[in-house]
């Protein structure tokens, strides 16, 4: 029996006396990548949020492992150390080099010592491919580069899970693949991920469900093949052709170029 | 001019003792302006309803009130609550508050112009809130800081000519006790002025080195690359 990493039950949040999340249900089982869809607005990053305690759910319950996380006496440092987040606008730390911002969290938050923590580091940043950058500071990198480094901040941690908060949207498009392309190999090493992006191409190759959520509620939730080739809801055909027109003609570009 | 020079450097040892007591009361006062004024910017920012007004009442009292009257509540009111301090003690205290609430402001600036966002990336690999503050947002509120920070040496150094008025012995004191005994005020002012200049220059460039010292690659600001 495959293990459920995350579960979210009946998770609801208002902002400003608008609904924001109404009772959104989902798993995320153990080496699973699922990716978030839907419109903006409807709450994907307000989810994710939530689900790191970043912002505190109005009702409904996480867990994480076999561990309720919205119980009051939660540690919520503690549950987030376990939780990797990659952000859209990267948010690296920029007074600390590469090597610096993959190794903050090993020292202050596990008080892991510096050599060892160093050595860790290293490994993490040739993972995502920036061996050689480790030295540079967030001021000296390309947007790929900095998105690779916050990928590599999370998986020092050794969490159970990453989110990822559009990845790519803040990204000139010719460095969107070399993001997606550390994603799809975390995904194949086995990483547990919940995604949420628009990249149609990197849903339909890497993801193993597709949930599609819309104004706060999941419309469909299934194998890429079952959404892309019959949704089971109109809306959902929609807004997956509508998606892919708009960004399948660059991925497209972006072939033809390769 | 020639003249002026022979009795700018006649004078010169004695306004030189007072040069170091305001090069004392300056970095006292700076140092107790940090102390009271980094916390009570991280209170403004960060602290509940109740600290933050005690941070904005602290700031608002000693910004909108004369340094002058400062000192001189310091210096004569406090002795009827039976605290009496010395000169110099009163001195500090004084410039320290003064400086402290407007230290506040100008950390104030920095700590929120880094941003919520580096509070949340730092939350999401489990820092608390007060590790998040100590290795993520202060490192780089204090670097940002530096720009607009460094009016406050230079304004603290000119307004604790003040403390000539409780007599401690100042360069600004020293000026008036010289100018009394040598019939020259109009010389011995603009060699007191001088002294200030020569000072505050000094003060700028330790700032500056200060700045290039700690700046962070690739974080330049836009106008320096050109």
């Amino acid at each position: 029996m495959t293990k459920t990493i995350v579960k979210v039950e009946d998770l609801s949040k208002q902002y400003g006396g608008q609904d924001v999340l109404k009772g959104i249900s989902l798993t995320v089982n153990e080496g699973e990548t699922v990716v978030i869809i839907g419109p903006s607005g409807t709450g994907k990053s307000t989810l994710l949020r939530c689900i790191n305690l970043l912002t505190k759910a109005d009702r409904g319950r996480i867990w994480l492992d076999d561990q309720e996380i919205t119980t009051p006496d939660v540690d919520e440092d503690e549950v987030r150390s376990h939780i990797g987040m990659v952000f859209q606008d990267f948010l690296l730390f920029n007074h600390l080099t590469a090597l610096g911002n993959v190794m903050v969290g090993l020292t202050k938050v596990l008080g892991m010592p510096r050599d060892e923590a160093e050595s860790k580091a290293m490994e993490e940043l040739a993972r995502v491919g920036l061996g050689d950058n480790a030295e540079q500071y967030p001021g000296q990198l390309s947007g790929g580069q900095k998105q690779r480094v916050a990928i590599a901040r999370a998986l020092a941690m050794d969490p159970r899970v990453i989110l990822f908060d559009e990845p790519t949207s803040a990204l000139d498009p010719e460095l969107i693949g070399e993001v997606l392309e550390v994603m799809g190999k975390l995904a194949h090493e086995g990483m547990t991920m919940l995604v949420v992006t628009h990249e149609m191409g990197f849903a339909r190759e890497v993801a193993d469900r597709i949930v599609f959520i819309e104004k706060g509620v999941v419309v469909e939730d299934g194998p890429p093949n079952d959404l892309f080739c019959r949704p089971r809801v109109e809306r959902t055909r929609e807004f997956l052709w509508k998606l892919t027109e708009l960004y399948g003609k660059h991925e497209e570009e972006q072939a033809d170029s390769d | 001019m020639s003249e002026w020079i022979v009795f700018f450097w006649s004078i010169l040892p004695d306004l030189y003792k007072g040069a170091l007591i305001t090069v004392q009361l300056t970095l006292v006062g700076l140092g107790m302006g940090i102390v009271i004024g980094l916390p009570a910017a991280l209170a403004r920012v960060y602290g509940g309803k109740w600290v933050r007004r005690l941070a904005v009442g602290y700031i608002e009292l000693f910004r909108g009130t004369p340094v002058l009257v400062q000192l001189f509540v310091v210096y004569f009111g406090f002795p009827d609550l039976g605290l009496t301090l010395s000169r110099l003690s009163a001195a500090y205290l004084a410039l320290g508050l003064n400086s402290g609430s407007y230290q506040a402001e100008y950390f104030r600036g920095a700590i929120q112009a880094i941003g919520g966002g580096q509070m949340m990336a730092a939350r999401a690999i489990g820092m608390s809130r007060l590790k998040a503050i100590r290795y993520i947002i202060l490192p780089q509120a204090l670097r940002l800081v530096i720009p607009p920070w460094s009016n406050e040496p230079i304004a603290l150094m000119k307004a604790s000519a003040v403390v000539f008025l409780i007599a401690v012995p100042d360069l600004m004191t020293k000026a008036k006790i010289i100018a009394a005994h040598t019939y020259n005020p109009i010389g011995t002012y603009m060699a007191v002025a001088v002294v200030y200049l020569i000072l505050v220059f000094l003060l700028t460039a330790i700032l500056h080195l200060v700045e290039r010292h700690l700046r962070i690659p690739g974080l330049e600001l836009e106008a320096q690359r050109k």
